[in-house]
């Protein structure tokens, strides 16, 4: 296998101090390659939010380094300057909440992440259109976010995601609001995406019923990784 | 897509409710720019409305309208044989209680000799004074229609032309009326003493006095010459019209144009606060909103452009609803407001300032948020 285009070495992150501490990681190692499609699963609170928020450069680890397509981002501090232009051009972020900007419509929403990243506005918005179209929210592009279904919302979330067509994908219990059939929907195209564009996709998700769907499942318990398979 | 608008669009009741609120207060502040305007204008209405080149009043006052001045009727015919001067006329100036059917009524009595300076220079309504007595053309803030009447000392007058926009520095409306008309009401309203004084042809010299004589000058005639020659007697002094605005404008209505200066500041101030904290909470409530588009990758032009446009949008509809408010009510006020394009240009130019240093706070506050406070339920 070629160089990981996520790679992770002992990352540890605490949060809270005294009494209240918790070790959200402990010495998590973990790489993804590119056209790699892996699961992330373990009980509530063992941290695969805190992990994907880490890879995001949402969250800054406590120790440990990891680098993104080869470029060292973590060890000890950014190496990098701009976290935001990393997130919007190399990064897609499903989060566990669906984070749909209310003011936007459904299509604006998907736009808004192309045009941040210097789309032209209509090429935008017609990419978004196929996006949802694909995604089987076509006919809902035009709703504002409060009038979607948690599944529908939970939808335009992923095409927003993969608007850009970042390299790296990260998403947080993407399935977990949506029925068996659209579940496999969402888990094809992310699987087309990682051939498509070669890129590195990590899910975190409690859904048995698409754990098939992974090159490989890695389990996490109390922020440490327990198993891979 | 404009971020800016497009939340506003989300929350539009609210946004215009806000506006209105705001259009509210700064209505009263550019009301207050208005009247400030208003009384500056007002106090030298009276005197541009004489067209007077020249003022001669007693010696050792500035009058006829920061002091008082007497002198006699006759200095007239000195000033009219003054180099330069081609007409001049005697004029009264007093303020009474007019006996209106509305009851009473507060005005400033010029007193003129129709066909010299001294009065309106054209009415809007009715016609100009005749040699007949007990006439009077009223300014129309005194609201006394054509052809009513009003008692005034012991007569009763009736108006036969009304004016618009001249009234004395105070405010209150004026009132034309004949030079021997007023000189009547003069010695009518002077105390006891003083009138048995004026009957027996002494004290200040006999009924024909007059609080100034006004003069205009050929073209080309050097006002501040003219003004040094009437020196010569020793009774009299002169003002330039110059030095008449002057003094009008800063010493007659200075406690006022101070006193509304203060309030306007005062009321910007308080603007400029109300603006910054209903930015402050527009942002605020779009804490998550901001925290989001930093997780996507929005840069710090993004975030400052959605507040500080934001802020302008509501700068904006507030002034121009407060602009609105003033043109619809300003005439039912009783002072003028004078509100021109360049006061509301002006205006406009620190309501954008205002707007500007307003979202600073909050665009500071919003560039701290941090993006983890989008994650979470
Ligand atoms: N910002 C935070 N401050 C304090 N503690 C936190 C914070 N974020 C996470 N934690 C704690 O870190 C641990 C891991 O949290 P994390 O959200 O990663 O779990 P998770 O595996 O995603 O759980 P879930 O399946 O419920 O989403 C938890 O004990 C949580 O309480
Ligand atoms: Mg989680």
């Amino acid at each position: 296998m070629s160089k990981p285009l996520v790679d992770l070495a002992n990352i540890s992150k605490t949060f809270g101090t005294g009494d209240t501490v918790v070790r959200a990681l402990d010495n998590v190692s973990l790489s993804v390659g590119a056209g790699e499609v892996v699961g992330l699963k373990g009980p509530s609170g063992s941290g695969k939010s805190t992990l994907l928020n880490v890879v995001a450069c949402i969250l800054a680890p406590d120790s440990g380094r990891f680098e993104i397509d080869g470029e060292a981002i973590w060890d000890g501090s950014y190496r990098i300057s701009d976290l935001r232009r990393l997130r919007r051009e190399r990064i897609g972020f499903i989060f566990q909440f669906h984070n749909l900007l209310p003011f936007l419509d459904a299509v604006d929403n998907v736009a808004l992440a192309m045009t941040l990243a210097g789309t032209e506005r209509t090429a935008a918005r017609k990419r978004a259109r196929e996006l949802l179209d694909y995604l089987q929210v076509g006919k809902r592009a035009d709703a504002m976010p409060s009038r979607l279904s948690g599944g529908e919302a939970q939808r335009v979330a992923i095409a927003r995601a993969l608007a850009n067509r970042p390299r790296i994908i990260l998403a947080d219990e993407p399935t977990a609001a949506l029925d068996s059939e659209r579940a496999r929907v969402v888990m094809d195209l992310l699987r087309q995406v990682a051939v498509e564009q070669s890129a590195a996709v990590l899910v975190v998700t409690h859904d048995e019923k698409i754990f098939d769907r992974f090159d490989r499942m890695v389990s996490l318990r109390d922020g440490r990784i327990e198993s891979a398979t | 897509m404009n971020l800016a608008l497009a939340d506003i669009r989300h929350n539009l009741a609210r946004f215009l409710m806000t506006s209105v609120g705001l259009g509210l207060l700064m209505g009263v502040a550019l009301a207050m720019v208005g009247i400030y305007q208003g009384v500056v204008s007002e106090a030298l209405a009276l005197s541009r409305s004489m067209r007077a080149d020249l003022w001669v009043v007693e010696s050792g006052t500035r009058g006829p309208f920061a002091e008082s001045s007497r002198i006699p009727g006759d200095v007239r015919e000195i000033v009219a044989r003054l180099p330069g001067v081609v007409a001049s006329g005697g004029i009264t100036l007093q303020t009474v209680e007019a006996a209106s059917t509305r009851g009473p009524l507060r005005v400033q009595i010029i007193g003129f000799e129709p066909g010299r300076p001294g009065g309106p220079q054209a009415v809007e309504a009715g016609r100009l004074l005749g040699g007949s007595r007990y006439e009077i053309i009223a300014d129309a803030r005194a609201r006394l229609p054509l052809g009513s009447t009003i008692g005034i000392g012991n007569d009763l007058y009736t108006v036969v032309g009304t004016t618009r926009g001249l009234v004395a520095s105070g405010g209150d409306p004026l009132i034309f009326m004949s030079l021997k008309d007023s000189q009547a009401i003069q010695f009518q309203l002077a105390p006891p003493a003083a009138r048995r004084a004026i009957a027996a042809g002494g004290g200040s010299g006999g009924t024909d006095t007059v609080n100034a004589v006004i003069a205009r000058l050929a073209d080309g005639a050097d006002a501040d010459k003219v003004a040094t020659l009437t020196t010569r007697w020793k009774h009299l002094s002169a003002l330039t019209d110059a030095e008449q605005s002057d003094l009008l404008t800063r010493s007659v209505v200075n406690r006022a144009r101070v006193q509304l200066g203060i309030f306007t500041v005062v009321l910007l101030f308080v603007s400029a606060v109300i603006i910054a904290l209903i930015i402050y909470t527009m942002t605020m409530d779009k804490l998550r909103e901001i925290a989001t588009l930093k997780l996507i990758g929005a840069t710090d032009g993004t975030i400052i452009g959605l507040v500080l446009q934001q802020a302008l949008i509501l700068g904006g509809t507030g002034f121009v609803s407060g602009v609105a408010l003033v043109f619809l009510v300003r005439d039912g006020f009783p002072r003028t407001v004078e509100l021109g394009p360049e006061e509301i240009a002006f205006m406009a130019l620190v309501t954008t300032g205002i707007c500007i240093l307003g979202s600073l706070l909050s665009i500071r506050a919003a560039l701290r948020i941090d993006p983890q406070q989008a994650l979470g339920g």
